[in-house]
């Protein structure tokens, strides 16, 4: 059987071209080509759906009800009538006959083609996990998919949707929409990883959550739950959520079975030529279908400019060929701004350069290389991607813009004119609020400078309030003294955490209480931050002071400690490890001696040593040991010295009134006592304790952090000793008569240590900074403010004393990450 | 002569902790599998040009690596050290296949 196309009637046959696919590339490429030589050619075009040719971009409006299919067709009945293109919808082609030059249709037909072109775009992927095929497991392609979809949101309940990149966002947005409860599972560690990089997915997800979806990254789902239809998701930890619908949106594979069976050569998808053309000379291909120089592409743009190519191909004209694009993305949520172009992974020899800014919202990422705009991500504010993404194409050198880049192109300089950074606060208008905080504009601010004479930030902040509370607006009114005074102004000397900030500890530490900052990715959002992820000196600190400030909220961040406290025992020069049980105030007894010799044998350690701090040291364990180490030390009943830690170390003690015949205290038990309620804390640098049982001081309590010594009426309590690379003896605190009052003051002192100081600073250059005085007025002087500090310490205890070496027993999650990953021949 | 990689299995993507590494052994000594914060992956010896400090157990930041001996940065797409310091450490082809990670061994 043939079709019934009409041959011209004198006979002489214009060429066939028979177009497989009704999809965006195929239709786009026939629009192109009658805009070039109309009637050139009999045209054909099949499609596997029953419907004319629409947008399948808007496939995500229309799911959340923003358009209606009408709204999103792209060329309805009437054009292909208008075109004399004869269109076969619901008919897909299930063979390609390249000897005949025909194709054969899923109903029988048979088409003749001189020219074939192909255009079958993709399929989505479905990972082989059980139940993958239930019903209520849907992908997100098609218009039948978005009706499945609308089906069963009407029922309302839960949707999880596997996969959140692109479109398993948008799915997740219309659904929620739909009024369903929606958790997207998402198996990287942030949300379009191939679009964003972790600052903007992460900036994404805490929007999302805030529109009421729930998103969980690094989710790895094992199977999808049911009988006849899906109840459920598991998750490989064990997690397990209830689902009435389960939404695929995992990736794309191009749709080559056509072109394989045809034997065409196929990579991963159709091998063509810069002209599009496949390796049939007859045939050719495009859309998401095809691969061009190494490449499958997945979003319009780069279609279009297939098919442009390909039209000048079929319209006999020569044209340069297609030579790859370069692409843009732009998330489709109402009200959610995000952009990426390009390369922005970042890597040697490029630059970053770190846009934030909190009050409105707004990151943005430029990543440059040798002058030359190589990639970019923008969150909340895009309205520059345009232009990013065109200096990004035409691989201009954009050293002359560097300075005012980032600020987009309103800011740049104009031609032969130099760029000036104070330009971008200059820009702005005199209404614009610059502390939102206390609602203070830019055009008070400037008075107050001219009228007033004021020439320091913190003249600014008394006269105006601007930048009086979170502080988070101090760079634009630094920047407004400076663009007001020109030379004149000179910034306040205050000393950077690192490169990344322009923030001190101090400002760091007020502004994540005060701001009630809880992860390291919202204070780098928050602070402004200049890197994308930090460095190995800013990470450590901020997990400390997140730690400190929300004890029992915020989740420690491992990847953002040194080694010594990620794995829970010293590094030593070779690679190897260092084990010190606690040994509460240095007392042992044999029962634990006999596990430590046994652990020693068992494992093969070479040294063994008694230390500085009063306990014994392992020296030489290999790492892939250490969990099963600790697990034999936890089943004798000991736990982890901290001997490795920014952390509470040692409490040495001498043997006190229990047996020396000088003894006037119980040294022994005051220090067993300080140890039990002190071990577990985090403090901002190593915490070390001594009890002397009386002024001849053999614990050598007047060179520790917390040092107390024992007499006849009560105990000396010292502070601030440092026995290091700089000695310094201690300080005396104060004169206590009770047990429980050492421990009273320990706590507060402790606490007000963790709350105050900066990060790395032990107690001896703390107090040297701070002053005594201020400790004594807070810790002695206020009996009120040293029983809530003791509070707060008891508290944040209440989080921190878990043996981290019981956490890692073997056979846990966390035990994992000490095995070598795999051994290679 | 150029001698053909041989691609080696050595597990899956999320066995690697993001902003982490782990430890994989070869002959020819250990090597560092590091994961970025953008779920990129990259191998190095795991020797520091300095005193051959374990880099798997360094702090992972950006495309680098900070020693955990004496706090040299090391960039993990080349192996070099960067900043003042000098040195360079052999960098291993990896390549991701679905949720497999490979390394491209001299075989
Ligand atoms: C094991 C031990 C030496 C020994 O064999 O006795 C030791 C070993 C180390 N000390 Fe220490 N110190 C040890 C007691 C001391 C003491 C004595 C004490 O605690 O009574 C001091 C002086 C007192 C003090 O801290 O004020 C001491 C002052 C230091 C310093 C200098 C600190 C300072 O503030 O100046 C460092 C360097 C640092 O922390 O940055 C240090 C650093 C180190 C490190 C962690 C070096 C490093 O970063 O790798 C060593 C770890 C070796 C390991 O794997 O175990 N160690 N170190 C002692 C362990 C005590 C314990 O049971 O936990
Ligand atoms: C929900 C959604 C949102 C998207 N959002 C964006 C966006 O914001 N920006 C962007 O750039 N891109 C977006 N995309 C991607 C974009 O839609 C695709 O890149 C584009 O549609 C691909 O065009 P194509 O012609 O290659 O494939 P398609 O448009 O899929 O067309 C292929 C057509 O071929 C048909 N077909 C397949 N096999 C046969 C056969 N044997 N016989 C007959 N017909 C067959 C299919 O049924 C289909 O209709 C989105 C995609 C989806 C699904
Ligand atoms: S004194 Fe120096 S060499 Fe000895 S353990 Fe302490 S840090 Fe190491
Ligand atoms: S061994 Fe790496 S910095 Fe010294």
């Amino acid at each position: 059987m043939t079709t019934n196309h009409s041959s011209p009637p004198d006979g002489a046959h214009k060429p066939r071209l028979v177009v497989i696919g009704n999809g965006m590339a195929g239709i786009r490429a026939v629009e192109e080509l009658l805009d070039r030589a109309p009637g050139l050619y009999d045209i054909s075009v099949f499609g596997a759906e029953p419907r004319v040719n629409y947008n399948r971009i808007m496939l995500s409006p229309l799911l959340s009800g923003e358009k209606t299919f009408d709204q999103i067709v792209i060329n309805d009945r009437d054009w292909y009538t208008a075109n004399d293109v004869t269109l076969h919808a619901g008919d897909a082609v299930e063979m390609i006959d390249r000897q005949r030059q025909v194709v054969i249709t899923k109903s029988g037909l048979e088409c003749p083609y001189d020219r074939l072109l192909i255009a079958t775009g993709s399929m989505p992927i479905v990972i082989p996990i059980p139940g993958a095929r239930l019903p209520g497991v849907v992908t997100f392609r098609d218009v039948d998919d978005v009706d499945t979809m609308l089906a069963a949101s009407a029922k309302g309940g839960h949707a999880v949707v596997i996969g959140g990149g692109l479109l398993g966002l948008e799915a997740a947005v219309g659904l929620k929409a739909r009024g369903m409860d929606v958790t997207v599972l998402h198996l990287a560690g942030h949300l379009m990883e191939r679009q964003l990089d972790a600052s903007a997915g992460h900036l994404l997800a805490k929007e999302l959550e805030r529109r009421g979806l729930t998103v969980l990254t690094g989710a790895d789902t094992a199977a999808i739950l049911g009988d006849s239809h899906v109840t459920g998701v598991a998750l490989k930890d064990g997690t397990e959520l209830p689902a009435d619908l389960v939404v695929m949106a995992v990736g794309i594979r191009p749709d080559t079975r056509l072109a394989t069976s045809a034997g065409l050569e196929v990579g991963r998808g159709i091998l063509v030529d810069d002209h599009m053309v496949t390796s049939d000379p007859a045939i050719m291909a495009v859309g998401e279908c095809v691969q061009h120089r190494g490449s499958c592409y997945g979003l319009v743009q780069p279609l279009f400019e297939m098919a442009k190519v390909l039209a000048d191909h079929l319209a006999g004209r020569k044209g340069v060929g297609y030579a790859g694009s370069v692409t843009s993305t732009k998330l489709k949520v109402t009200g959610v701004d995000v952009f990426s172009a390009g390369d922005f992974s970042g890597g040697p020899g490029t630059e970053d350069i770190v846009f934030r800014d909190a009050g409105r919202g707004i990151y943005k990422r430029i990543v440059l290389e040798e002058g030359r705009i190589k990639g970019a991500v923008l969150y909340g504010d895009t309205g520059d991607g345009g232009w990013y993404f065109q200096l990004l194409r035409a691989g201009e050198d954009v050293s002359p813009l560097r300075d005012t880049l980032i600020f987009g192109q309103g800011f740049a300089p104009s031609e032969g004119g130099a760029a000036n950074p104070t330009a971008a606060v200059a820009a702005l208008p005199d209404t614009a609020e610059i502390c939102g905080c206390n609602g203070v504009c830019k055009g008070t601010i400037v008075k107050a400078i001219q009228e007033k004479g004021l020439t320091t930030l913190d003249a600014v902040k008394a006269c105006t309030k601007a930048s009086a509370s979170c502080g988070s607006c101090t760079g634009l009114v630094e920047g407004l003294l400076a663009h007001t005074l020109g030379g004149d102004y000179q910034a306040a000397g205050v000393k950077p955490m690192c490169k990344c900030t322009d923030h001190d500890h101090d400002s760091v530490r007020r502004l994540i209480r005060v701001q009630g900052l809880k992860s390291i990715p919202d204070v780098m959002q928050a602070l402004e931050w200049k890197t994308p992820d930090g460095c190995h000196s800013c990470r450590p600190a901020l997990n400390y002071y997140l730690l400190a400030s929300w004890p029992g909220e915020y989740v420690d961040h491992a990847a953002s400690r040194f080694v010594n406290e990620r794995v829970h025992a010293n590094i030593q020069k070779d690679g190897t490890y260092s084990v010190v049980p606690r040994m509460w105030g240095g007392l042992t007894n044999a029962s634990e001696l006999r596990a430590i010799a046994d652990v020693v044998e068992k494992f093969d350690i070479p040294t063994v040593k008694v230390t500085g701090g009063q306990r014994i040291d392992l020296l030489g364990v290999k790492k892939d040991d250490l969990p099963a180490v600790w697990a034999d030390l936890n089943a004798a009943g000991m736990v982890s010295g901290h001997a490795y830690g920014k952390s509470l170390r040692t409490v040495k003690t001498c043997v006190g009134s229990d047996w020396c015949r000088f003894g006037t205290q119980k040294s022994l038990e005051v220090g067993v006592n300080l140890e039990r309620m002190t071990w577990g804390s985090w403090t901002p640098h190593k915490f070390k304790m001594a009890v002397s049982g009386c002024p001849r001081n053999c614990a050598e309590a007047t060179i520790k952090d917390f040092g107390v010594i024992a007499t006849d009426g009560g105990f000396d309590l010292l502070v601030g000793g440092n026995g290091g690379i700089k000695l310094r003896g201690t300080d005396l605190l104060a004169k206590v008569t009770t047990e429980e009052e050492v421990q009273e003051y320990c706590a507060a002192f402790m606490q007000l240590y963790r709350e105050e100081a900066h990060y790395l600073e032990r107690t001896a250059p703390w107090i040297e900074r701070v002053g005594l005085d201020f400790v004594k007025a807070r810790v002695v002087d206020d009996a009120e403010n040293r029983r809530a500090l003791h509070e707060r310490f008891l508290a944040s205890q209440r989080h921190a004393q878990v043996d981290p070496w019981a956490e890692r027993a073997p056979g846990t999650a966390a035990a994992r990450d000490f095995r070598t990953l795999a051994t290679v021949e | 002569m150029h001698r053909p990689l041989d691609w080696k299995d050595i597990g899956q993507l999320t066995d690697i902790p993001v902003q982490g590494a782990r430890r994989v052994e070869h002959p020819a000594g250990r090597i560092a599998v590091f994961r970025t914060i953008d779920d990129q992956i990259f191998a190095l010896r795991d020797e520091c040009p300095h005193k051959k400090g374990p880099l798997s157990e360094g702090i992972v930041h950006g495309h680098a690596v900070t020693c955990p001996l004496h706090n040299w940065v090391i960039d993990l797409a080349t192996g070099a050290a960067t900043g003042p310091d000098e040195g360079c450490t052999g960098h291993i082809p990896v390549r991701v296949e679905g949720d497999r990670v490979l390394l491209g061994l001299v075989g």
